[in-house]
């Protein structure tokens, strides 16, 4: 069906122009500065000199900062699974919903997505720290309890202590489950919409239960898009840089935080650009590790 | 009969029907709103510790309103959000084009390039763009407005205009080519055959792939973070300065702003396009690749 750009060259580059150039210009010249300075050095206040060095990859993996990088795949990590597990069923449900329904749960799920992230923070941190609603609510509930007990005789509970729900790493883990749950449930949705569904209605004639019929016949025909939706959360999640900033402690810090740093505070440009790179090919082994995947199943299932 | 149907049993398939499904929905449902919900209302409360309720007020909307600041900060970001949109649109579009409909050598290349802007992590791209413009193509200061927010604007576009491909493309499959070959046939030139065919085709995904720019441009902190200056502040930066120093019912007063703003361009695009095609517009189909 494409056309050979040889039989209509006027227009090839008319429409090949402008987006190319932008692209070049505005976005791979950039990356490739940053990458050339990555093996740079620091000279001066401003200057960087391109030395061709690994000095700055042979400081990002000193065990202080393998810790952060580790740190930083553990938080990612467990933010996607804790959004497989929330999201799945949501996904399940919009699935089989009635298709009235379908467009508005999507909405619904979509919606705060489209939420600017940073009021999603805020309005995290104003849930989770110490005098916010969790703790408000708890503690109300803990002195009725307390009052309750008096009234049947037994001795009031202790002073009620908030609970440290902000400035910690469960605060970084629930913030990022909180911003990327949409970027789960929608592929999921996408792969569990294109199901066979006589394939689930057999498995249940033949006596298999519901969660059987999930585990057994509905996640391994999913799988490609249980996968993308593992990637789709993950990658973004690993690169996350408000949510640590805003709701992690001085422990939660992860890469993105530790590359501001270098860029904004350290003023040492060559490291961080050391470290942005290995960011980079992160993201690219979790893109070509999926793919593998999903080609070794196709190649299966022909 | 639907109303029958309601009543029957829930069938086997029926999960939204089965209450530990719905227990379940209801509980997300929660988790993704309360938060949002409790902001919203708490920024009528009358405390300034901003905890117990203690009455309707509407001075921190009065505030927020005389915050020159964060009005300047807001009109910047809509500014910079319209314009990275509309060229956004425009090389997203003419990407789309040209990956849809030519062969050529480097193809997947490019095909490869313009993926790129969306895999690559935020803050890679805000430090590719600090640098840039530090060092390549320093944006001169003391422009007036709005010219001094083109670093932003350019940056806007880098992150933008490769998802409106996505989404432009998409729409470029289900066009059927005899269309072109019948204008071709009645004597249409190239540039008309697109103009008059292929553009009205390709229209219900441009309006969608500008909602989409829109929204991530408004949406982004970090690359603008590293882009901009003491007097090119957005309202996502601003707010993070406003964050970062204390919860005030401020703060909470400009987000419900924004959050009604949001939910308002949310009801425009369905009342434009419907609820299924808008929710369906930006479901990002990555299981097929």
């Amino acid at each position: 069906m494409e056309q050979s750009w040889k039989r209509a060259k006027a227009i090839f580059a008319t429409v090949l122009g402008p987006p190319l150039a932008w692209l070049l210009l505005f976005f791979l010249i950039p990356l490739t500065i940053v990458w050339v300075y990555s093996f740079g050095t620091n000279v001066g206040l401003t200057e960087i000199a391109f030395t061709g060095t690994f000095s700055n990859y042979a400081r990002a993996i000193e065990p202080l900062y393998v810790g952060i990088f580790l740190k930083s795949v553990g938080v990612a990590g467990l933010t996607t699974l804790f959004c497989l597990i929330v999201g799945f069923p949501v996904a399940l449900a919009i699935t089989f919903a009635p298709d009235r329904l379908k467009a508005w749960l999507i909405l619904l799920v979509m919606l705060p997505f489209w939420t600017n992230l940073l009021i999603r923070t805020y309005a995290l941190i104003a849930v989770l720290r110490t005098e916010g609603y969790v703790n408000l609510s708890l503690g109300w509930l803990w002195t009725h309890a307390s009052g309750l007990m008096t009234m049947v005789g037994l001795s009031p509970l202790t002073r009620f202590e908030p609970l440290e729900l902000l400035h910690n790493n469960f605060a970084v883990v629930f913030g990022l489950v909180y911003v990327h749950l949409p970027f789960m449930v929608l592929p999921l949705y996408s792969a569990l919409d294109r199901l066979d569904r006589s394939l689930l209605e057999a498995s249940l004639d033949l006596g298999a239960g519901h969660f059987r019929t999930m585990m057994m016949v509905v996640v391994p025909l999913a799988l490609p898009g249980i996968a993308s939706g593992i990637l789709i959360t993950f990658i973004p999640a690993l690169g996350a840089y408000l949510t640590p900033d805003l709701l992690g402690g001085p422990d939660s810090q992860m890469i993105a935080n530790i590359i501001e740093r270098q860029f904004k505070r350290a003023n040492d440009w060559p490291f961080g650009a050391a470290l942005s790179f290995l960011l980079m090919y992160m993201t690219f082994i979790a893109i070509a590790l999926q793919a593998m995947l999903a080609k070794r199943k196709t190649e299966a299932g022909s | 009969m639907s109303k029958r149907s309601l009543r029957s049993a829930a069938g086997p398939l029926e999960y939204l029907r089965r209450w530990p499904l719905q227990a379940w929905l209801v509980m997300v449902g929660l988790f993704l709103y309360a938060p949002l919900l409790t902001l919203m209302a708490f920024s009528f409360n009358d405390s300034k510790r901003n905890i117990v309720w203690k009455g309707f007020t509407l001075k921190y909307y009065d505030k927020v309103l005389q915050n020159d600041s964060l009005i300047a900060a807001f009109g910047n970001s809509l500014t910079i959000a319209a314009i990275s949109t509309l060229i956004s649109v425009i090389l997203g579009a003419m990407a789309a084009l040209v990956l849809w409909r030519f062969k050529f050598k480097g193809k997947t290349v490019l095909d490869g390039a313009m993926a790129l802007p969306i895999v690559v992590p935020e803050i890679c791209m805000g430090v590719a763009m600090l640098v840039f413009f530090a060092k390549v193509m320093p944006w001169p200061t003391g422009l007036p407005w709005p010219l001094n927010l083109g670093a932003i604007i350019i940056a806007h576009v880098s992150f933008s205009f490769p998802f409106v491909a996505v989404v432009v493309r998409a729409r470029l499959a289900s066009f059927n080519r005899e269309l072109e070959e019948a204008a071709k046939d009645l004597g249409a030139g190239e540039f008309m055959t697109i103009r008059d065919v292929l553009i009205p085709h390709m229209q219900p995904s441009l309006i969608a792939g500008a909602l989409l720019a829109f929204t991530l441009s408004l949406d982004d902190f970090v690359i603008t973070f590293f882009t901009s200056g003491p007097d090119t502040v957005t309202f996502p930066v601003k707010v993070y300065s406003m964050v970062r120093f204390s919860v005030t019912p401020e703060v909470n007063a400009a987000s419900t702003i924004l959050i009604v703003f949001t939910v308002l361009l949310t009801a425009l695009a369905i009342r434009l396009q419907g609820a299924a095609a808008v929710a369906g517009g930006h479901a990002p189909d990555a299981s097929s690749k």
